[in-house]
């Protein structure tokens, strides 16, 4: 059991520091797409949500995992979905007028 | 084996991820990146619902449906103009998820659950709920239902920590005594009321920095689920949400030349206020222009500079000035455009705007690449932008805002400034840009002066 928490550490350490470096690439230009596609991928709690929805372990659980559901599917879905409609309009001089 | 394949595909939906946040990195790839990302997303969910422990699919596709349709609306519909809200309200609905996950959990388990995962569920719990009320605050304010005035009262920052404390000591006896779910849930309680209670002081102007922030607690709140959950993808993705939302609030920070808890404690209201008592108002006569009048610069100008604030997202004026622009280039002027990173309420939410009117990003640029041009620059346009132009920053150590990085806009041989009226920016100082005899002020709705300025360059 300590093994895994250790294991988890790690695992963080490593995608924050790969985070950082990935993302202080970003230019400011593309600061609203980098922040609504990371919010977007952080709806993956969703992931955590879909098990507490359907597992019956209890009633409580069950309703509790169905809000997380949809907030995150709300996220997912709305986050990846605007991003792309952002990410279309930056354009070059030759799209100048659509 | 049901297990590895769900495995499996979090490992590859880690590696999406990652692909798709690097080609989000450059303008021509970040389309396919988050393509990128969200078929990285599709694998994890499907891979998650064979897990073995969900039996029942109704509450989950009714989930699902609800929330597709809901965000699938908000994406579709929603203005340009309004994304800072729609990522604080985004925000909101990750905090709350990875809260009702953390609860869902101890409920199920209740005295049972082991220190390594009573430690997290704790984390995800007060970091969800803070982020969950703190985004929906910051969503009124930038949606104007809730003054955008910071609110201040005495001893704020001192009742605020004692709070934090108070729920930081309620945290550590928890874990002491996971039996008693009272203690966990006026935890959660009072993580809900920090969470309003931390944004209340903050100003629209600070709003890129508390976004970024409730970011980067949200990111850490769905790691913090990883734990909970010994779920690898949760980790890795919450880290680099969480990682992302640092990077952006540092430089936010940075871009006001004011430190992490200075935007965190500071209140700027309250430091504005007795700053401009002490220093001398700006005194002298302002030079006003005509419609005409700036007309005439214009077309006499070879090289034109557009800064844009937040007024220009207020009054929606991005399209009146792409068409500004264009008459300008047909005649053979250089159009550029400034923008300052602090510039409207969160990062790169000028570019959004201009990007939505169709401005190519090659004539956008920052404020460090741009900064020496001024100079050399015929006519500047300023449009609802203030602070970020305000020479005070660089001359007059008593100002708030001495220090911070400004767009030197006062060295170019015109500065036409686009205005509703002579009130002072957010910080609540004045501008001595205003009265410099280079300073022509033309009053009136951003997005009418510009469409008069369009017509009256067509005559």
């Amino acid at each position: 059991m300590q093994a895994e928490l250790l294991f988890g550490f790690y695992i963080f350490m490593l995608a924050a520091f790969l985070g950082l470096q990935v993302i202080s690439k970003v230019p400011p230009l593309l600061h609203t797409p980098l922040m609504s596609a990371t919010n977007a991928i952080s709806g993956i709690s969703l992931v955590g949500s879909l098990v507490a929805a359907g597992a019956n372990y209890n009633p409580v659980s069950t309703a509790l995992g169905f809000i997380a559901v949809t907030a995150a599917t709300i996220n997912v879905v709305g986050g990846f979905m605007i991003t792309d409609r952002m990410l279309k309009m930056f354009k070059k001089k030759e799209g100048k007028k659509s | 084996m049901s297990e590895t394949l769900i495995q499996l595909t979090y490992f590859a939906a880690s590696a999406l991820f990652i692909l798709g946040l690097k080609a989000l990195g450059s303008p021509e790839t970040a389309r396919r990146g988050n393509l990128l990302a969200a078929a990285g997303m599709f694998l994890a969910i499907v891979g998650t619902l064979v897990h073995k422990d969900i039996v029942s699919y109704e509450w989950i596709l009714i989930g699902m449906i609800i929330g597709s349709a809901i965000g699938g609306a908000m994406a579709i519909f929603m203005p340009m103009t309004a994304m800072p809200e729609r990522i604080a309200l985004s925000h909101a609905f990750g905090g709350l998820a990875a809260a009702f996950v953390g609860v869902s959990e101890y409920y199920r388990q209740g005295a049972e659950m082991e220190l390594i995962h009573t430690v997290p569920v704790g984390f995800e719990v007060i970091f969800g709920a803070l982020t969950f009320t703190g985004s929906l605050m910051a969503f009124g304010k930038l949606s104007g239902w809730v003054t955008q005035v910071p609110v201040t009262y005495k001893f704020q920052n001192q009742s605020n920590i004692a709070l934090f404390v108070i729920v930081l000591v309620l945290y550590l006896i928890w874990l002491l005594a996971p039996a008693y779910p009272i203690l966990f849930y006026i935890m959660m309680g009072l993580a809900f009321l920090i969470g309003v209670l931390m944004v209340l002081p903050i100003g629209g102007a600070d709003m890129p920095v508390i976004i970024c922030l409730l970011n980067s607690y949200a990111g850490l709140a769905a790691s913090a689920t990883g734990f909970v959950l010994s779920n690898n993808i949760l980790i890795i993705a919450g880290s680099l949400d969480g990682a992302s939302g640092l990077i952006l609030s540092i430089m936010m920070s940075k871009a006001m030349n004011r430190s992490f808890t200075n935007v965190l404690f500071g209140a700027f209201g309250s430091v504005a206020e007795t700053a401009s008592g002490a220093a001398a108002s700006v005194v002298g006569s302002v030079n006003e222009g005509t419609i005409d009048d700036s007309v005439t610069v214009l077309r006499n100008a070879q090289r034109v500079i557009v800064v844009p604030g937040y007024g220009m997202a207020v009054s929606q004026a991005q399209h009146a000035l792409r068409e500004l622009a264009d008459l300008l280039d047909s005649d053979g002027t250089t159009v550029k455009y400034a923008i300052h990173p602090v510039a409207g309420r969160m990062p790169g939410h000028m570019n959004v705007l201009l990007a939505e009117a169709n401005v190519s990003y090659e004539q956008i640029f920052d404020l460090e690449e741009i900064n020496d041009e001024f100079s050399k620059t015929d006519a500047v346009i300023i449009i609802g932008a203030n602070d970020v132009v305000n020479p005070a920053a660089k001359t007059n150590s008593s100002s708030p805002i001495y220090g911070m990085p400004v767009l030197n806009v006062e060295e170019a041989r015109t500065v036409i400034v686009l205005k509703r009226s002579m009130s002072a920016g957010f910080a609540g100082i004045d501008n001595e840009l205003f009265i410099l005899p280079n300073t022509m002020m033309v009053f009136g709705d951003a997005k009418q002066t510009l469409t008069k300025m369009v017509q009256a360059l067509k005559a």
